[in-house]
């Protein structure tokens, strides 16, 4: 398996092979933060640039950690601040940091497809770190990651996303990466937040989470995003978490080798309650421990890639 | 054209000569360490293992190194390689390492290989034991402990193999453009 691609936008077009091997690229890497010296010289004189439009912490800090330990130099811009602000189009801002011969642009931005405009506008090879309610792959990729790290296989495999599918990247990501490697997928949430025809991405759709939560072996909890609830998608953040969040009672009727998964930032109590998130089944820092190891993998791939000048 | 080099009888004997020579030289196997080289340096310092084990009574840790994310090559490379496991689940400071590899050719892998080592660790010394030495070397590097010297053409290309990676055992010599099975 030879990896090509200059730049990662979605999972959808992945294959199952370029999957595995960003996996296995990533569970050797995962040796390189355990160390003392936390550094390899794999990406010396290489030049990564966050762009991102999007408020983010975690990815952010994640993509910077990963950089770091390759040893490539990596540069953050936000758009608040910086030219954009004054009306700067994508396309400038992009052509902008590639003049300073940047190789690798790692992009978050509130429009779906902006990732992939970018990738056809650029030389240097563009990563996509979540555009609008498209995809998010690196955060697929790691939560493919720790459920293969938890669960050993993923064939057969019962993953079931919770919350709200309409608007999430990372379901997104999740369903086309996890249904390569032969997972089985349901969504669960209310009927407003589904999005119509979703069947046909070969998922199961339930909107009664205690009737299937028995059979899963993943819950994999998406964070609701209260900045994009303003249509009103459901009656009251109350009503939501007593039919779809997790809670120490709806925990009993899940399986006992369960695992608890959340991309993050969480909202205690509404989609996750305090003590599942910090219980023994959660793994949701195993989560952000291996994003480092698979944006590391993701950086080395598409970076080591040549550019056709 | 293939050159058998040497047998399956004749890999062992080495073997074992290289486990009495790194008791020798280093007088037992105090502090001592071996860093398989990924991939078939890993079965060689594992045979090695098994026959200073037999010779000193006494087990000595193996340590598993990639070094690929070390290579002075590794943007040129047309193919990328494949990032293995680096496995050393031990304390470096102050061990006496003997790195282990197939074969010794232009230095460079072992270059990568010092390089990677002292990111891991202080070791007291690091020594090298191959079990082919096939020249050419670029780098001012040169080998402890040598299973078989061989003149070599650039041309050609020693392979090693291993039962338990190949499913056989012998070291051959083909010629680049010929068929090397």
């Amino acid at each position: 398996m030879n990896w090509t691609r200059k730049d990662l936008l979605s999972l959808e077009e992945l294959s199952k092979e370029e999957i595995e091997l960003i996996l296995q690229t990533a569970d050797s890497f995962k040796e390189v933060s355990a160390r003392e010296v936390k550094k390899v010289p794999a990406l010396r004189g290489k030049t990564i640039a966050n762009l991102f439009f999007e408020p983010s912490t975690r990815t952010r800090t994640s993509f910077e950690v990963a950089a770091k330990r390759l040893s490539a130099d990596i540069i953050n811009f936000s758009s608040s601040g910086s030219s954009t602000s004054k009306g700067e189009s994508l396309t400038d801002t992009a052509k902008n940091i590639e003049a300073m011969n940047v190789d690798t642009i790692v992009m978050r931005h509130s429009s779906s497809g902006s990732a992939e405009y970018l990738a056809r506008c650029v030389k240097a090879g563009v990563i996509n770190a979540g555009d609008g309610i498209h995809e998010h792959p690196t955060q697929g990729l790691l939560d493919i990651f720790t459920m293969k790290e938890k669960k050993k296989s993923l064939e057969g495999l019962r993953v079931c996303l919770i919350g709200d599918i309409l608007h999430s990247r990372v379901a997104r990501s999740n369903i086309w990466g996890l249904k390569k490697l032969g997972a089985k997928i349901t969504v669960c949430g209310p009927p407003t937040l589904i999005p119509a025809k979703i069947e046909e991405l070969g998922v199961e759709v339930s909107y009664d989470l205690d009737k299937i939560i028995k059979d899963q072996d993943v819950l994999n909890i998406l964070r609701i995003q209260l900045e994009r609830q303003k249509g009103a998608f459901f009656p009251s953040i109350r009503e939501y978490a007593a039919e779809y969040g997790i809670s120490k009672e709806r925990m009993k009727k899940a399986k006992k080798d369960v695992i608890i998964m959340h991309p993050g930032p969480i909202n205690r109590g509404v989609e996750l309650a305090a003590e599942v998130a910090d219980g023994p089944q959660s793994v949701i820092l195993d989560q952000v421990t291996n994003g480092v190891a698979v944006r590391m993998a993701v950086l080395f791939h598409t970076t080591m890639v040549e550019r056709l000048v | 054209m293939n050159r058998l080099i040497l047998d399956a009888p004749s890999m062992e004997r080495s073997i074992t000569r290289i486990a009495h020579e790194i008791l020798e030289k280093n007088k037992g196997v105090e502090g001592l360490v071996l860093i398989g080289i990924q991939t078939r340096g890993v079965v060689l310092a594992n045979r090695m293992e098994k026959a200073i084990g037999e010779i000193a009574k006494s087990k000595v840790p193996v340590g598993i190194l990639d070094i690929n994310l070390y290579r002075d090559d590794l943007t040129k490379v047309s193919e990328q390689p494949v990032i293995h496991k680096t496995e050393i689940n031990f304390d470096l400071e102050n061990k006496i390492a003997v790195l282990v590899d197939d074969v010794l050719y232009t230095g460079r892998t072992i270059r990568s290989a010092l390089d990677a080592l002292v990111d891991l660790g202080r070791p007291k010394r690091i020594e090298l034991a191959v079990l082919i030495d096939r020249g050419h070397r670029e780098l001012p590097i040169r080998a402890d402990f040598v299973g078989k010297n061989i003149p070599t053409n650039e041309n050609e290309i020693v392979h090693v193999h291993f039962i338990e990676t190949d499913k056989k055992e012998e070291v051959i010599v083909s010629d680049k453009r010929g068929n090397d099975r």
